[in-house]
């Protein structure tokens, strides 16, 4: 699979990083480099081995259903660039 | 053309737990904005999400009221994108491997049944809040929301019509709260519908091109959404137009939908296995644990209304529509030992009439199941006529006290006293001659004139059967 500057610019574009043209020439190089290495992986024969959703054979432990946090938004808030009436500000999204 | 629409639903059920799916943080609505959302909710570096095990536990207890497959082992993903009130960037969700596959509903409209296929049902936490009024040219973000268990049902493409999405979303509405795992509450959010509709020609095997109808939050929105869809897709067909996947909003003011985001942005979700949760694994012996705390499912109890206690398939369908009405029901049964049918014309008729009056649910009914009981006890054992105790049972209402006090104390005991109701009886024959004479020229209606006058003299009192029985006595 060969990749080409106008995926990684979407790429890009979905995890809202700004890349100019010759940043995505160069990201295109490592990123080709990498699935090179995926390729070699690819080559192995895996038919009847189960995939992995995790790196270690263990399952999820569960949680009791219980209250234990407390209101620490003066805290939270504290770092936040905008606040108002307890609402963190962000530049306004609407899509329409 | 004859067009055929197609219609399958995803809802999102919130779960009724204490504390989030990841965190401790509650859950409770309408709290101050941000004061429950904790460091897991507002994604701050570090933090990891620890399972809630009541979440767990409420997708199992779906999964058996919908005779599905509960998946021994399912696996949280990370679905991606981009929007302020999420701040991690993501959302975990559940994606190749759901916790509940292949269940199903069965509806009804008019007098046909027809069976929902529920494809899966998938784990995955709710995002916050954007406030877009105008905080000077910005948005506002409440994130007491975010991390909010959901359960995402989603169906086959099996519904024909708004009519049939409406009955399977009642149903699974019904079933969610029956069950006890969501409130309801779809002003609060609680239940939301999202429905996938395309249509085709009648008689065609292929599907046609979906739009996606977000967020309805209500039966009637959902109705009307899915009609306006409906018929805008089939113009746009006629006149030649094509339909773009697309995803809409609709316009409760308008009564229309319209184009959110079409298909060329697309969002890519670009889903993974998040890395941060192990995954689940379900015991038999937990299953069967929960299986065993299940109660009655509605669909049973409605058939069980009918074949034991002889109830009609109407009476059962209604007394099943809400677990507090079942219950109800039940306790009055119960405590009066027997009597279904009596019983359910009560819950159905003036129990159901007041609470309708003054917008109360049945658990706020000021009269409850075994004072109920008692009233109706008071009809069979012919210490009060049926009419008389609709009056005794508006006093109890307003709290006047029980059956018996009432009845003594407004003096209601039916008249069964022969001698009584004899010389009523006699009075009523003297002072309605013109009714004697045309009873006795053939008129068998002026029979019940007369019935009816000895009632009226009794204020309602005289036993029934005997005045009947009387009067017959002394007009032969």
């Amino acid at each position: 699979m060969s990749l080409t500057t106008a995926d990684v610019k979407r790429i890009a574009y979905l995890a809202r990083i700004e890349i100019g043209e010759t940043e995505a020439q160069a990201t295109l190089d490592k990123l080709t480099g990498i699935l090179g290495l995926i390729e070699q992986l690819q080559a192995v024969d895996t038919s009847g081995v189960e995939p992995m959703s995790h790196a270690q054979e263990v399952t999820q432990r569960l949680r009791e259903d219980i209250v234990t946090e407390t209101d620490q938004r003066a805290l939270f808030q504290s770092i936040a660039p905008a606040v108002e009436d307890g609402l963190y500000l962000v530049p306004k999204v609407i899509e329409s | 053309m004859q067009w055929e629409v197609v219609i399958g639903l995803e809802t999102h059920v919130q779960l009724q737990t204490k504390s989030k799916i990841f965190s401790g943080a509650s859950t409770a609505f309408g709290a101050a904005p941000n004061t429950q959302a904790d460091a897991v909710s507002i994604a701050l570096p570090g933090v990891l999400p620890v399972l809630n095990r009541e979440a767990v536990r409420c997708a199992v207890k779906f999964g058996l009221a919908v005779n599905a497959e509960i998946s021994r082992r399912s696996v949280f993903a990370r679905k991606n994108y981009f929007y302020p009130d999420l701040p991690k960037g993501y959302q975990i969700s559940q994606y190749e491997h759901p916790i509940i596959r292949k269940g199903s509903l069965t509806i009804q409209v008019g007098d046909t049944e027809k069976t929902i296929r529920i494809t899966r049902a998938h784990l995955e936490e709710d995002a916050g809040k954007s406030l877009h009024e105008d905080f000077h040219g910005m948005s506002g973000i409440d994130l007491n929301r975010a991390g909010t268990p959901l359960l995402e049902i989603v169906t086959e493409p099996d519904m024909r019509s708004a009519t049939e999405a409406v009955a399977y979303a009642k149903r699974l509405h019904e079933l969610v709260m029956w069950i006890g795992i969501c409130d309801g509450n779809m002003q609060e959010g609680s239940f939301r519908c999202d429905a996938n509709v395309s249509v085709r020609p009648k008689g065609s095997d292929e599907l046609g091109t979906r739009r996606e109808i977000k967020n309805l939050n209500s039966f009637r929105f959902l109705q009307q959404a899915i009609e306006y869809e409906m018929r805008w897709q089939i113009e746009t067909l006629e006149e030649g137009g094509t339909i773009e996947q697309a995803t809409v909003l609709f316009d409760p003011d308008t009564g229309e939908t319209r184009a959110m985001r079409s298909k060329e942005e697309a969002n890519d979700y670009r889903y993974f296995p998040d890395p941060d949760l192990l995954p689940l694994e379900l015991t038999y012996d937990w299953i069967e644990e929960i299986k065993a705390s299940m109660p009655e499912l509605p669909q049973a109890m409605e058939e069980r209304l009918v074949r034991e206690y002889g109830l009609p398939p109407y009476d059962a369908a209604t007394l099943t529509s809400s677990r507090a009405l079942a219950d109800y029901f039940m306790a009055t049964v119960g405590a009066f030992g027997g009597e279904p049918k009596l019983v359910s014309n009560w819950v159905m008729g003036s129990v159901a009439a007041k609470l309708n009056e003054e917008g109360k649910d049945i658990t706020e009914s000021p009269v409850k199941p075994d004072q109920l009981a008692r009233l109706l006890k008071r009809i069979t054992d012919s210490t009060i006529s049926g009419k008389i105790a609709k009056e005794v049972f508006a006093a109890m209402w307003t709290g006047e006290g029980e059956a018996d006090e009432i009845i003594e104390k407004r003096g209601l005991r039916q008249v069964s006293d022969a001698g009584a109701i004899e010389a009523m009886v006699d009075q009523v024959l003297a002072t309605n001659a013109a009714m004697v004479a045309e009873y006795k020229s053939g008129k068998e209606k002026a029979f019940n004139a007369l019935v009816g006058q000895c009632m009226k003299a009794s204020k309602g009192k005289a036993n029934p059967a005997q005045v009947n029985e009387i009067l017959r006595r002394k007009l032969s």
